[in-house]
């Protein structure tokens, strides 16, 4: 049997991290069908079919789908269904949302926010906030899987050319409607896929404080995250929250800044590669999973460590 | 308008969760258990919608062993007006929770369900969009601000990319994010009320549900530890490290 994957996309391009869960459905099955449910989607149907590891893409348009409600989304997925084994993800904010509703409309039992595929019907999720990994097999006959990004490359993205079948669009709900989206642009990388991530705490004690974090990240050409703590404190937005309910991030380097390291907040950081803390209280949490940790004021250590970084000849980026 | 809230007994937030030795799960005797936090977001914002005089009555729910029944005692002694205890023992997933909860809201009829967004337990994510797929209703997820009005709700979600406005006409299920308010303290004049006020127990069996799991647990093991690191003594060694040793700027 084949896999669907569900696109994730902007409709004009894929967002990114549909390339990881290319990767992880192909684990499951190497006959991967994408599916690009939107409105004027041509653009992010071509991208899909020119993955090398898609071997079909499906699209379907309407209006209706311009604003990617589960309602809608739902009822096409469902009716698809019946061609695949496997029916699969991204575990971000757009599958969190759609998948359970189509699982439930299936009978069967999502496996959510796996790490890694060990067979077609075993996988590995984190669960307890990462404090443990579950190894668990699905029975059911059609499997709904979401997929932790961070924990699958991103497959390659040119060289396949895919044929792409349309098919037609379900009924629009009518119960629910999309009012607006505030998305916060910004010329930064990606949170979820930047190589550095710059982080603060309550320990940063304002919004305003941030500018200091601002500025190294602007430096280390790097994404600004927040702690739960911080996003609570009204000192910056929900988008750059990381953790257990926030996002979780894998980059080369994280650097947390006035963050006491709360379980929930490790959960979303504590794969990255390389780790720096800075706090000045010597036996916070933070430090126990920190490569390097600097035990300082933060308010000293900032605008030193900019100071540093404009001493070195070069920066990666 | 009547609001249904369900709630779920989990370890506590600030639990250092140990895996059990045998591999089979994680260590729950003499743990300290508490409600699910966003699950107090979900009481809380009903509870508020009630005093503001657009709820008439407010249900908590649970489904689980004889304690979970404490996390519904706790939603009465912060407002709820009364309270349900499905007994179920063993691993329920969300497939079945949701299907429980539409037995439960069959008979209660309720115009919107409240719960959290996720449990930090098993971390899965699904019960209200699975309960809204099997109602057929509205669902806002990851709400962190909600107006009700005529028949309908306007509900922000919190989304990757920031925020995100829906309106869904009742009935309807939301899943609350922990910014959606600030949960109050129950006190004990409260919690000595709320030992009077009524808990409804329900066996599952008398449900007709089918909560065989469907999924196995294989096992469940540690994840890899990270090696200790080291501290540093000022920011010029922390930059030279980084530039020198770790190789990452």
């Amino acid at each position: 049997m084949s896999v669907l994957l569900i696109a994730e996309h902007n409709n004009k391009e894929l967002k990114s991290f549909t390339l990881n869960a290319v990767t992880a459905a192909s684990q499951m099955d190497n006959d991967v069908h994408a599916l690009v449910i939107g409105n004027n989607c041509g653009g992010a149907a071509k991208a899909a079919s020119e993955l090398p590891l898609v071997k079909k893409v499906i699209t379907v348009e309407a209006a209706h789908y311009e604003n990617f409600l589960a309602e809608n989304f739902a009822p096409v997925i469902i009716k698809l269904a019946n061609n695949y084994s496997h029916i699969v993800c991204s575990a971000n904010t757009f599958g969190k949302n759609l998948m359970p509703r189509v699982a439930a409309k299936l009978d069967a039992s999502q496996v959510s926010d796996i790490i890694k595929v060990e067979s077609s019907d075993t996988f590995i999720r984190p669960i307890y906030a990462g404090n443990a990994f579950a190894t668990v097999k699905s029975t059911d006959e059609k499997k709904c899987i979401t997929i932790r990004p961070t924990s699958f490359d991103p497959c390659e993205s040119t060289g396949g050319s895919a044929p792409i079948e349309t098919t037609e669009a379900a009924d629009e709900f009518s119960l629910t409607k999309f009012l607006k989206r505030e998305e916060i642009k910004s010329d930064r990388p990606e949170l979820g896929t930047a190589r550095i991530v710059v982080s603060g705490g309550r320990g940063m004690q304002s919004g305003d404080n941030f500018k200091l974090i601002t500025s190294i990240a602007d430096k280390l050409n790097a994404a600004i995250g927040a702690s739960r703590a911080a996003v609570d404190a009204g000192y910056i937005s929900n988008d750059h929250q990381v953790g257990q309910t926030g996002k979780v991030v894998v980059p080369d380097l994280y650097i947390a800044v006035g963050i006491s390291g709360a379980i929930q907040h490790l959960a979303g950081m504590k794969e990255s590669k390389v780790i720096v803390a800075i706090n000045k209280d010597g036996e916070a949490p933070i430090f126990s999973v920190a490569d390097y940790g600097l035990e300082a004021d933060l308010f000293e250590a900032l605008p030193q460590f900019l100071e540093e970084l404009n001493k070195l000849n070069t920066i990666q980026k | 308008m009547k609001i249904l809230v369900a709630v779920k007994r989990v370890i506590d937030y600030n639990v250092q969760v140990r895996v059990k030795e045998d591999g089979t799960g994680v260590v729950t005797d003499n743990v300290k258990m508490s409600t699910n936090p966003p699950d107090d977001n979900a009481i809380e914002e009903a509870v508020k919608i009630k005093e503001s005089g657009k709820a008439t009555e407010v249900i908590a729910v649970t489904v689980g062993e004889e304690k979970a029944q404490e996390t519904v005692r706790k939603a009465l002694a912060v407002g709820a007006d009364r309270g349900i205890h499905v007994k179920a023992e063993g691993v329920i997933e969300p497939l079945a929770v949701s299907k429980i909860l539409q037995k439960i809201v069959d008979k209660e009829k309720p115009d919107l369900v409240f719960m959290g967004k996720q449990a930090i337990d098993d971390d899965c994510n699904q019960t209200g969009q699975m309960l809204s797929a099997l109602l057929d209703w509205p669902q806002a997820t990851f709400a962190s601000k909600i107006e009700v009005k005529e028949g309908k709700l306007e509900v922000v979600r919190e989304i990757d990319e920031g925020l995100e406005t829906i309106e869904i006409n009742t009935p309807a299920i939301v899943t609350c994010d922990l910014r959606l308010n600030e949960p109050r303290y129950a006190s004990l004049p409260n919690i000595m009320k709320a030992k009077k006020k009524p808990i409804e127990q329900i066996n599952v069996s008398d449900l007709g549900v089918d909560i065989t799991p469907k999924i196995q647990q294989l096992k469940v093991e540690e994840p890899p530890k990270r090696k200790a690191g080291i501290k540093v003594s000022s920011v010029a060694e922390l930059v030279q490290k980084l530039k020198n040793e770790a190789k990452v700027i």
